[in-house]
């Protein structure tokens, strides 16, 4: 084993006493993942790492955060822009739990259509989307009836 | 039957469609009535059209109800910034039901949500007008007999236009064969042809428009090409006269053959079709005015 590996490995699995490890985020929605569990305005201790090397995906990011479980729903809007994400809960410094990420059959908030003259965009109101694929994720606005492809998603 | 909103043809089962046709032929055969004795239906257009809201105003007239509303928002407290919620809201109070037509997409399914009464969407931005769809059904069954295994020619604006997108919908529960005929920028869009892969109806594309595919199907639906739909305006010289039909095309078309256009017509259909028995668009727009009757009646729970 190369000092590198081995440097990446303990940063894998040290440090967490309890609290959530969300790995294997693709490097590029890192920043994006902090921002949807708003990560920037809580008080616990938090770990970030990116651009890490992975043998499954080549590149990717992982987040520690100490102390700290996140809901069903929380965990849904990371499931939009990085389904390959894997959950650890920690306790003790144990994984007591793995959890696979997927998207609930209907949402809302978390994006905004991206049809500028459906009504969502123009009234007070609170959104919704279905979804109709999860692989590729394709979502559907029941209000302008558009479909939304992966690539198009936009977050609120 | 409880009262309920009509806001797309895609909620619609093949049989509730079928429902919907049945009771537009009975007010065909007698469509005055006093079946809505005591009704007050509001008609709100926040976008004006005429044309749809003379035949729903009349629909409701000749069953004997009432009719509230605007033909313009300018006349509403829209133009103050009243939203869409506080409007039905407060039209909810007042009428049984509500025939509306807005320029926002998805504002009639929002209204149907907020509304205590049911909402009959008379068009929303280029979503959904499933009227219109119900009496382009309506004209075919009446014209062909039957629904099932009809062969129909989409013309022109098939990228835009809404109303081939939800006939082709509805259509889908029937086993149609499609040609879709229009020019390149405006063909029909990938997920329509994806669609009717997923449902197994054939489709042919084509950009020519001439005789050997007026000669092989039952319904010839035109469509109006309209210049602001293109980013060249040498592209819209080049095919404005293309996708016209003349009555001599109509010479080796098939008996049952029927011309069906939405209306309004500009010049993608010659003066001279209109005295052809095959011309039906004049009759197809009548027919709006029995399908309306039927989707008032259906939405109230009074059929």
């Amino acid at each position: 084993m190369t000092m590198n590996e081995n440097n990446e490995k303990e940063l894998q699995v040290t440090a967490l006493k309890n609290g959530t490890v969300i790995d294997h985020i693709p490097s590029e929605y890192l920043f994006k993942v902090v921002f949807l569990l708003q990560l920037e305005r809580v008080n616990n201790q938090i770990t970030i790492g990116n651009n890490l090397n992975s043998k499954l995906m080549g590149s990717k990011g992982i987040i520690k955060v100490s102390d700290r479980y996140f809901s069903e729903e929380e965990l849904s809007r990371i499931a939009l822009i990085a389904p390959s994400a894997k959950i650890n809960i920690i306790k003790d410094f144990e994984v007591i739990e793995k959890k696979v990420l997927s998207l609930p059959d209907s949402f809302s908030g978390i994006v905004k259509c991206p049809n500028p003259k459906c009504i969502t965009n123009n009234e007070p109101m609170k959104n919704r989307f279905e979804v109709i694929s999860k692989n590729p994720i394709v979502l559907k606005c029941p209000y302008c009836e558009k479909e939304i492809q992966q690539e198009n998603i936009q977050l609120l | 039957m409880s009262s309920k909103s009509i806001v797309s043809i895609t909620d619609y089962s093949k049989d509730q469609i079928l429902n919907i046709l049945d009771s537009a032929s009975t007010f065909e055969a007698k469509p005055n009535q006093t079946i809505l004795n005591g009704k007050i239906a509001a008609t709100l257009f926040f976008e004006p059209s005429t044309r749809t809201r003379l035949s729903f105003e009349t629909a409701v007239n000749r069953l004997g109800g009432r009719v509230i509303g605007f033909s313009d928002a300018s006349t509403s407290s829209s133009v103050k910034g009243e939203t869409l919620n506080d409007t039905i809201k407060m039209v909810s109070n007042y009428a049984d039901i509500i025939i509306m037509r807005h320029h926002l997409e998805g504002a009639a399914r929002y209204a149907s949500e907020v509304s205590s009464v049911p909402i009959i969407n008379a068009g929303d931005g280029s979503n959904q007008h499933p009227s219109q769809t119900m009496l382009d059904l309506y004209s075919i069954r009446k014209t062909q007999g039957k629904l099932d295994g009809i062969k129909i020619a989409m013309v022109g604006d098939l990228k835009y236009g809404r109303t081939v997108h939800s006939l082709l919908i509805a259509l889908s529960n029937f086993s149609p064969s499609f040609y879709f005929i229009a020019p390149d920028e405006l063909r029909m869009p990938e997920e329509y042809k994806l669609f009717c892969k997923s449902k197994g109806i054939t489709y042919k594309e084509l950009t020519e428009f001439d005789t050997n595919v007026i000669n092989e199907v039952d319904i010839l639906y035109m469509t109006r090409v309209q210049k602001e739909r293109f980013t060249d305006i040498m592209e819209y010289e080049k095919v404005k006269n293309v996708y016209t039909l003349r009555n001599a095309m109509l010479d080796h078309s098939k008996e049952n053959l029927r011309v069906l256009h939405p209306l309004p017509r500009v010049n993608e259909i010659d003066m001279d079709v209109d005295f052809n028995p095959k011309a039906y668009y004049f009759k197809q727009a009548q027919n709006g005015l029995y399908v309306r009757q039927a989707m008032i009646c259906n939405a109230l729970g009074l059929i």
